[in-house]
């Protein structure tokens, strides 16, 4: 029996058709390439660790890494579960797509929210770094320590930020989490060493190699789901900070704000998708993935330029959190 | 609109989908560049960033204002910091670790490593290298060939790089004077030929001003060959020559979703596979038919060198992970013994003798390494006798693996030639390796089958058999209490052997000192005797100091599971000092005794020994019945 609910429309078909087509040309594609390597990568993990989860945050960057997962173990389901490390301020449509991904993949979802945060009421707007800190970076490390996963898929790319690229495919993590840039285990041809020492945890990412370009590419080839935020439509938004951020709940807004926000109608759309509050839209009108395309490739701004987590503690951000255990 | 040489940006405007076809068919290359701290290899990737519109607003923004407060250009954009990523280099303004940076031209997708150029970087180099189609070496036109340009350049022609750009840099300091260029490139041909380089390609460029990086300069008139871009654009990759070898792909993983489904699941190193094709799983050598290459998106007619897919056969034949499943007419081989060329990446230097884990493909084995025959200079390239390997040094050597494993030579086949040595204690990647062939003693000496197991010979003398290894300090009571444990188990019927230390060495190995390899090599032999004596059915009880974890865990791992049981027999330094039954430890602190375990020379404890004696706690004979009350039930 399949377990397998196939995604069954004629733009996989045709995608499906262009992919074969290739398969019979000699040299391989770029994408065909990166490909290869990720499903070589996640299988290493499952051959070499005990006990596999693969970190979803429903972005398309995760919708791939699932996607590249199916395959790889096909006709099995992925042989490990799905991990979202929730903040409860993602968008509702989000959580939407988890939910059916999750089914149709035939793997288990694990969710897990930081119970001190939301004792404490950690919210993005009065918390500011506070709140990436207790909801994602501490609520990974303990929901890793929870369950004792000792590999977790990322799905992290290095043209992303300068210290992603220079982190190796399997990046090692103490005990405590940490990441030490200086004492990376040297990675040679596609051997992966993923031998640790008891305590220690590694954070696999299987697409380190692919740039924003070939992951939407990949995503128009092979019909591959992702949240409607990507493409444009008529949505509540407010300005807050000098951005421009979506109303995805206007009561809870309300509360956290002190005030109702003002609320205008715009034709939006989101490069990166975060916790709602903390990831700015841009106006756009790029309805299909041709045209979100497009715009990517025309826009004079780098992907990451909509996240406030980049920009703390000057150009080493990244450096920081990531030594501090952020995935 | 700063992308006057790529004229791609029409085209997205235009017509994204034609942009998109395009985009879909092309290939990939991966490059690594080398060259010294000044050399500007930095600028020149942060330049083919910038040509090829990689760089965005905001991160331009971010570079000019970079440049200005630790910029090394004089205000100017200051490429360099663009790429390196973590804070120290920044800081420092060099490159420590390999970064990795990705563009597109028209052509095709590039990934570049860019590594550090000190020599004590050499290991990054060699990572950045082990993966890279294409070197871009770069000398500073006011410098000519260094010290630097041989030692990259032997790097990236010893991990099997076949295409070399020589791209002498700066020209615009040597007023793009093209008898600096022509010199630049005699020097280095001579050099090339010397380490067996058979072709590169020379351009003059300056990645600061950009000439011949993505147009012919009008600077260099002299100059007709390709640009930078246009040379990495069509050069050959990798992979179209893996496609004309045989079929060769190592098993990462067995797919049995239900009873009615056994796929393996693999890389394709080399070769094409197609349904129909007859394949032999090796190290086995059982023959069988592909039956279908499956995949999500439907099964394949043909698989090629370079995809990850799942093989199903027609037959039920035993293929696990490990195994390499290949043309059948033209397998690979399986030997034991080689000679390899090692790259040293770790801290601590090689130990002769120990065992490491060998990962080659999805093959992890015990391997042991001999005395290098000889570590190459890196720089003059001259041959050096040596005894071990130190960081960053790159040696030949002779390796033993504990079973025979599948290979070829690397000059054939990346994949099932390169290597990597895993310390078993650290789990730390300390060595890179590539196999040039093997040893024709392993071909030709065969294990001889025997009819009677050593199962049989075990249930003869009605009884387990087991290796009772008593480790701990000189003087500590090993051969003491394991002559009693060995006289309580004669008394209940046992067949035994006693090995001890001292008497050992009077014979088997007297040719051995106690320097830490001859340590290893004498524990090697133990082991081996010791196994040899389980084999025939034994409890084997053997006292040695045996001073390294890596060695007891090597025995241990010779044995099947369950048989090995270390006993520590734990006695604090001062106590067996104070006692010194044989006078050694006067010996060793009056310094007339080298090499001596407490002293000069470290005692590692076991972690979580079987059995451990307190031998402040307990009488010899009460030691003895507390060994025999922890192996009890003996069968």
């Amino acid at each position: 029996m399949d377990p397998m609910c196939p995604i069954g429309n004629a733009r996989t078909l045709q995608a499906r058709d262009k992919m074969s087509r290739q398969t019979r040309s000699t040299i391989l594609t770029h994408l065909e390439r990166l490909e290869a390597e990720a499903i070589h990568i996640m299988r290493e993990v499952v051959a070499q660790a005990e006990k596999p989860v693969m970190l979803y945050s429903v972005g398309k960057d995760s919708a791939v890494m699932l996607h590249l997962a199916r395959k790889a173990f096909y006709p099995s389901p992925p042989p490990f579960p799905l991990l979202h490390v929730d903040t409860t301020w993602k968008f509702k449509d989000m959580y939407a797509l988890r939910d059916k991904m999750a089914r149709e993949s035939g793997m288990e979802l694990l969710v897990y929210q930081n119970p001190e945060a939301a004792e404490r009421g950690i919210n993005p707007f009065d918390h500011g770094p506070l709140h990436t800190d207790m909801w994602k970076t501490e609520g990974l490390k303990q929901a890793l320590d929870l369950h004792g996963f000792d590999a977790a898929f990322g799905g992290a790319r290095r043209d992303e930020e300068k210290s992603r690229a220079k982190e190796r495919i399997f990046s090692f993590r103490t005990a405590s989490h940490g990441w030490d840039p200086k004492n990376q285990r040297p990675e040679l041809w596609n051997l992966y060493n993923a031998r640790k020492n008891k305590g220690e945890s590694i954070r696999v990412f299987p697409i380190s190699n692919w740039t924003e370009l070939d992951i939407w590419q990949y995503i128009q080839l092979n019909a591959v789901p992702i949240v409607p935020l990507y493409f444009a439509a008529l949505r509540p938004t407010f300005e807050w900070e000098g951005q421009l951020f979506m109303a995805d709940d206007i009561d809870r807004l309300t509360r956290v704000l002190g005030r109702t926000p003002e609320i205008t109608e715009r034709s939006i759309r989101f490069r990166t998708l975060g916790c709602f509050p903390l990831t700015g839209a841009v106006e756009s009108t790029a309805q299909t993935l041709s045209e979100v395309i497009q715009e990517t490739l025309l826009t004079t701004t780098s992907e990451r330029q909509g996240r406030v987590i980049d920009k703390d503690a000057g150009g080493a951000g990244m450096e920081k959190k990531k030594q501090e255990g952020y995935f | 609109m700063r992308d006057p040489v790529y004229q791609t940006e029409a085209l997205i405007a235009e017509d994204i989908d034609a942009y998109l076809e395009t985009h879909q068919h092309k290939s990939m290359l991966r490059f690594i560049t080398c060259g010294s701290v000044d050399d500007g290899k930095s600028t020149l990737i942060g330049r083919l960033l910038y040509d090829s519109k990689m760089i965005f607003e905001d991160q331009l923004a971010a570079l000019e204002s970079d440049s200005k407060k630790v910029g090394t250009q004089g205000g100017e954009i200051d490429f360099a910091l663009l790429v390196d990523g973590l804070a120290a280099e920044r800081e420092q303004g060099i490159t420590i670790d390999v970064a990795y940076r990705f563009f597109n031209t028209e052509k095709r997708k590039f990934i570049v490593a860019d590594c550090p150029g000190h020599e004590q970087y050499t290991r990054n180099m060699i990572t950045g290298a082990s993966t890279a189609d294409l070197a871009v070496i770069l000398i500073d036109a006011r410098k000519g060939v260094l010290v630097q340009t041989r030692r990259h350049s032997y790097l990236c022609h010893l991990i099997g790089i076949r295409n070399i750009v020589l791209a002498v840099n700066k020209m615009d300091l040597v007023d793009y004077d093209q008898a600096v260029f022509d010199e630049i490139v005699k020097d280095y041909a001579a050099f090339a030929q010397s380490i067996g380089i058979e072709s590169f390609t020379a351009m003059p460029i300056s990645g600061f001003r950009g000439d011949n990086i993505t147009a012919l300069s009008a600077n260099t008139p002299w100059y007709d060959g390709p640009t930078l871009i246009d040379h990495l654009e069509t050069v050959e990759v990798l992979a179209s020559v893996d496609l004309d070898r045989p079929f060769r792909m190592p098993v990462q993983w067995v797919n049995r979703p239900n009873l009615d489904f056994r796929g393996f699941s693999g890389l394709i190193a080399t070769g094409s596979v197609k349904p129909g094709d007859e394949i032999r799983v090796l190290p086995s050598g059982k023959t069988s038919i592909v039956s279908r290459i499956v995949t999500l998106d439907g099964d394949l007619d043909e698989a090629v060198a370079g995809q990850s897919v799942t093989v199903c056969l027609t037959d039920e034949i035993d293929c696990s992970r490990g195994d390499v499943i290949a043309a059948a007419a033209n397998p690979p081989e399986a030997a034991d013994q080689f000679e390899a060329t090692l790259v040293w990446l770790n801290d601590d230097p090689m130990v002769v003798g120990r065992a490491y884990w060998l990962k080659l493909g999805s093959q992890t084995v015990s391997v042991t390494v001999q005395q290098p025959k000889y570590a190459v200079n890196v720089n003059s390239m001259e041959h050096l006798a040596v005894k071990t390997l130190d960081l960053n040094a790159i040696g030949v050597a002779e390796i033993i693996t504990d079973r025979p494993i599948v290979f070829e030579p690397y000059a054939d086949n990346r994949a099932l030639g390169g290597f990597i040595l895993i310390d078993k204690l650290s789990n730390a990647t300390v060595a890179a390796g590539m196999l040039h062939f093997s040893l024709r003693r392993a071909q030709n000496v065969h294990w001889q089958p025997t009819d009677l197991t050593r199962e049989d010979h075990a249930r003869m003398k009605n009884q387990t058999p087991k290796v009772l290894w008593f480790t701990g300090l000189s003087g500590a009571g090993k051969s003491t209490i394991a002559n009693e444990v060995e006289k309580r188990l004669a008394l209940m019927n046992r067949h035994t052997f006693l090995l001890d230390g001292d008497n050992v060495r009077h014979g088997l190995n007297k040719d051995l000192g106690f320097t830490e390899a001859d340590r290893i090599e004498n524990i090697r032999r133990v082991g081996e005797v010791a196994k040899l004596m389980a084999d025939a059915g034994l409890i084997v009880l053997t006292a040695f100091i045996s001073p390294f974890r890596a060695e007891r865990e090597m025995v241990r791992n010779m044995l099947p599971e369950g048989e090995f049981v270390e006993i520590f027999v734990d006695t604090p330094l001062e106590v067996a000092e104070a006692r010194d039954v044989k006078g050694l430890y006067k010996k060793a602190r009056s310094g007339a005794l080298k090499n001596f375990t407490g002293i000069d020379s470290p005692y590692e404890e076991p972690l979580t020994p079987e059995i451990r004696i307190d031998t402040g706690a307990m009488t010899i004979e009460e030691a003895a019945d507390y060994v025999i009350r922890q192996l009890l039930p003996l069968k």
